[in-house]
């Protein structure tokens, strides 16, 4: 009874989060361009997407941006996990961890008006006609796609034995070449942790890149433009190949994730 | 030896460059456009400007306020449920709930459109079996539900992951010097899952308070919240930097606050736990 009371519940709670979701891939499919009667079933509204120039490129932008942010936050984030536990001093150590945090901690609308702020300031010193584009919305991407780089790989850096390093050094490597023999291979995993999150935070992102992008238009800007007409079910259309995508990918994920850990198992078992 | 450490040390020499220009700069000038006014000299007329729009601090104060006692309210038990089942159901049941979060929220609150509208599905059944029409979209409930919707996950996922690393034998325990369910809910489960609670917690009312564009779809016209007028006011022009920024700035110190109080909030409770 208990038992089939806490699934009803948490049956409750999943229609709850996938009732907007499926009535959205419903009228997607719908003929007509309500998003309320349902005319005749049709696909007209996805090969409309396919001829949308403006959405490909969008895409295209989309996926440079989430790249590129996300190859140089990692770099620029490992290196200074390390370096950020080599400080010495505690309280220097405290206020950078304090600053790391903040673009976490703040909300998007501030962190993304107070860079637009620092751009248009810059480029108004430069006299630039056009202050925002390809490169602030790349700077801001890498800027709030750091401390969750950051997070990811610093506590596994504390964990790993330093004696491993100083181990490579005693056999003659250079403290470079140590780093990269030694400590790297260790902190692999939780690297590509922070790379996999920036990637993510970055194609997701509206609020900062609305601030910051200028005529340089990403995925959700476009989608943001779209809802701001009347509402019809290109929209829907759109959103439905992305959930369908993502939903594949984690379904892969989880799969593979399941095989590895039956492997596990199944080597433990000898 | 020593050479190494300032080695490693100057490793983060770029990254630290980088959080200063576009962390603590952009931070800075928004701090000067709040106390300037358009040519520059010092004011403090955009803080009291802000009186204007005391009402959209505290609608966005009191909605996010209430969206995220909700959202507590529904995901704890949730959490708590998600535990107890069979741990491949958990891994499953987890990727269900974290999937929306992979949807981008522009989408996520636009579904609710259909929904909720005035000729929308809930307004077409009620219509069909013979009920009046109710007002659902463009009401401070919508932007509530929209807020409730989209965070969720971000409440969840804490929780869970904090409830699912207690350990059964404090709960065999608990139930061997003879706690009952509720009393083994109270003092074992509840203080041990505080911290994700707190940043359960943290993760919706941030984003519902600051938020511009659900209340935008959601609550029409109606409700202006916090963020919907620094949208706006950065929208109008550069002659309106001032005012914005200096709102910005006010909401940013109002979720400082809010951040510090929880955390003093978890500090204590963990030391009364350890007590």
């Amino acid at each position: 009874m208990k038992k089939a009371l806490s699934r009803l519940y948490v049956g409750l709670i999943l229609f709850f989060l996938y009732a907007p979701v499926a009535v959205m891939i419903f009228f997607s499919l719908n003929s007509g361009n309500s998003v309320w009667v349902f005319e005749s079933f049709s696909l007209d509204w996805y090969a409309g997407l396919i001829f949308d120039d403006s959405l490909l490129t969008a895409l295209e932008h989309t996926l440079i941006i989430a790249l590129l942010s996300a190859v140089i936050s990692t770099v620029l984030g490992t290196a200074a996990a390390v370096g950020i536990l080599a400080l010495k001093k505690k309280i220097t150590k405290r206020i950078v961890t304090s600053v790391t945090n903040i673009p976490m901690m703040n909300a998007d609308i501030v962190t993304g008006v107070s860079l637009m702020l620092l751009f248009v300031f810059v480029g108004k010193i430069l006299g630039l006609d056009e202050s925002l584009g390809f490169l602030t919305v790349l700077i801001a991407h890498i800027t709030f796609n750091l401390p969750y780089v950051i997070l990811s790989v610093m506590p596994r850096l504390t964990q790993t034995d330093s004696s491993l390093h100083e181990a490579a050094l005693d056999l003659g490597c250079t403290p470079i070449k140590a780093f990269f023999k030694a400590i790297l291979p260790a902190i692999s995993t939780s690297i590509f942790t922070g790379f996999i999150m920036a990637f993510t935070l970055s194609l997701d992102d509206f609020v900062i890149s609305y601030f910051t992008c200028g005529h340089y238009q990403t995925l959700p800007i476009v989608i943001y433009n779209m809802t701001k007409k009347t509402v019809t079910p290109d929209v829907y259309a759109l959103s439905t190949i992305v959930f369908i995508s993502v939903f594949v990918l984690l379904m892969l994920y989880n799969m593979l994730q399941n095989k590895n850990v039956k492997k596990r198992r199944h080597r433990d078992e000898y | 030896m020593n050479k190494k450490s300032f080695g490693s040390r100057l490793v983060a020499a770029p990254y630290l460059v980088w959080a200063a220009i576009f962390i603590v700069v952009p931070l800075l000038i928004m701090a000067y456009f709040a106390f300037t006014d358009e040519s520059g000299a010092f004011t403090l007329i955009n803080l009291t400007e802000i009186g204007k729009y005391k009402k959209a601090l505290l609608i966005s104060i009191c909605y996010a306020a209430a969206a995220t006692v909700i959202t507590l309210l529904i995901s704890y038990p949730m959490a708590y449920f998600m535990t107890k089942m069979k741990i491949s159901s958990q891994r499953m049941i987890l990727v269900i709930v974290m999937l929306p979060m992979w949807m981008n929220f522009l989408i996520r609150t636009y579904s609710w459109i259909t929904i909720l509208a005035n000729t929308g599905l809930i307004n077409t059944f009620l219509n069909a079996i013979g009920l009046p029409k109710l007002q659902l979209i463009n009401t401070p409930s919508a932007v509530i539900l929209g807020m409730v919707y989209d965070f969720i996950p971000y409440m969840i996922l804490p929780i869970y992951t904090v409830m699912s690393k207690i350990d059964n034998s404090l709960l065999n325990a608990a139930s061997d010097l003879g706690s009952n369910g509720f009393s083994k809910l109270k003092r074992v489960i509840l203080p041990l899952s505080l911290p994700g609670v707190i940043s359960g917690i943290t993760m919706v009312f941030v984003p519902s308070v600051s938020t511009f564009y659900i209340s935008q779809k959601l609550g029409g016209n109606k409700t202006l919240l916090i963020g919907d007028a620094i949208e706006y006011l950065f929208n109008i022009g550069p002659d309106y930097y001032n005012v914005a920024s200096a709102l910005s700035l006010i909401l940013m110190v109002m979720i400082l606050i809010c951040l510090a109080v929880m955390n003093k909030f978890s500090d204590g409770e963990n030391g009364g736990v350890v007590i």
